[in-house]
């Protein structure tokens, strides 16, 4: 069964229509990028699959179901903005987390902190803009989840962080869960990718397996990527 | 397998460019027969690829008996060092081809062709 479907989704801004009826199956097992321009509608689309924003039409079924409390505590959420209390030390955001989430692994989480040298006792208000999106890597990634969304995960963080950032996501997502990420650097994540979502004014431009995109455009998905959205 | 290094072009599909890295990794020896390879996890995090992609490149090359498995312990390279040697000789012959296609392309006749590879 697939994992998660959008159907026929749409949702405006006042005048602005962001989505104008983007339909995405994610089957289990797939690592899926979402690739489009700032603005495409990605983070739109990301806090609607997390229920965190209300569709004008179009439905999400997670496991068959409508999304809602139930599919919230399978899904592993990485915002493309932190949410995290910055007045919180990082041992404060595990509790939070291990409070919040039955699935998060707080020895997990205490093992890629050491991995990803952060220590417990930081404040997240003194850390570098790099050293937050590891932690919040960490503690998304901390849970044993079915579904992963990743929303610009290698946002703003320079190149060696950016491989460990990808490193840190393969190695630690839960055997037959899926993930989504979105991202603008294309080159640095295409390989890992299954499948490709562009979206392009509010539609879905191009879809399909990322290894068969490459031998029909006999490109890279980057390449494809601008090809599309230029 | 420490030593097996990755490199990709994204314009074509990584998960044959993997099939024909494992190959060769194993008829030059880089892979000895008999040793072990990581698990699809650790192979795909190694060379920074889809995890399905490692796993579909491990079946390829497990169905073609260049890879065998054992139950618990993962993925082997196969000890038939006979298989290994024609695996070689197709590789090599494949290059001897296209490098002949090329040559012809630029209008080398066969008696050129083999004199050229004398003088080399």
């Amino acid at each position: 069964m697939d994992l998660m479907t959008c159907e026929g989704m749409k949702k405006r801004y006042g005048t602005h229509e962001v989505l104008k009826g983007v339909d995405i199956t994610v089957r289990p097992d797939r690592i899926v990028g979402l690739l489009g321009k700032n603005g495409a509608g990605k983070s739109t689309l990301f806090k609607l699959m997390n229920d965190l924003l209300v569709p004008d039409e179009g439905r999400i079924l997670f496991r068959g179901e409508p999304i809602g409390e139930k599919s919230k505590a399978r899904i592993s959420y990485l915002p493309e903005r932190t949410y995290l209390d910055r007045d919180m030390k990082i041992s404060g955001a595990l509790r939070f987390f291990a409070e919040f989430y039955g699935d998060f692994s707080a020895d997990r989480a205490r093992e890629l902190l050491r991995e990803l040298e952060l220590d417990g006792d930081m404040r997240i208000r003194k850390m570098s803009k790099g050293m937050q999106e590891k932690l919040q890597l960490i503690l998304v990634m901390s849970r044993e989840a079915d579904l992963y969304l990743l929303d610009e995960p290698l946002g703003g963080v320079d190149p060696s962080t950016r491989e460990t950032i990808l490193d840190t996501i393969l190695s630690n997502f839960r055997e037959g869960a899926s993930l989504v990420i979105s991202t603008h650097m294309i080159a640095e994540v295409e390989r890992i990718l299954d499948e490709v979502v562009i979206l392009k004014d509010g539609v879905v431009a191009v879809s399909g397996a990322a290894d068969e995109l490459r031998e029909r455009e006999m490109a890279s998905i980057d390449e494809i990527f601008r090809r599309t959205v230029k | 397998m420490s030593a097996v290094e990755f490199e990709f072009d994204n314009e074509r599909a990584i998960y044959m460019q993997l099939v024909r890295r494992l190959r060769v990794g194993i008829v030059s020896g880089e892979l000895q027969p008999g040793s072990r390879l990581p698990s699809v996890r650790e192979l795909a995090v190694r060379a920074r690829i889809n995890p399905n992609t490692a796993q579909r490149a491990l079946s390829e090359l497990e169905d073609e008996g260049l890879l065998y498995t054992e139950r618990t312990n993962g993925k082997f390279v196969t000890r038939d060092e006979a298989l290994i040697r024609r695996e070689k000789e197709k590789l090599a012959r494949e290059s001897l081809e296209r490098f002949r296609r090329e040559l012809k392309g630029v209008g080398m006749t066969e008696e050129e062709i083999e004199k050229l590879w004398k003088e080399r």
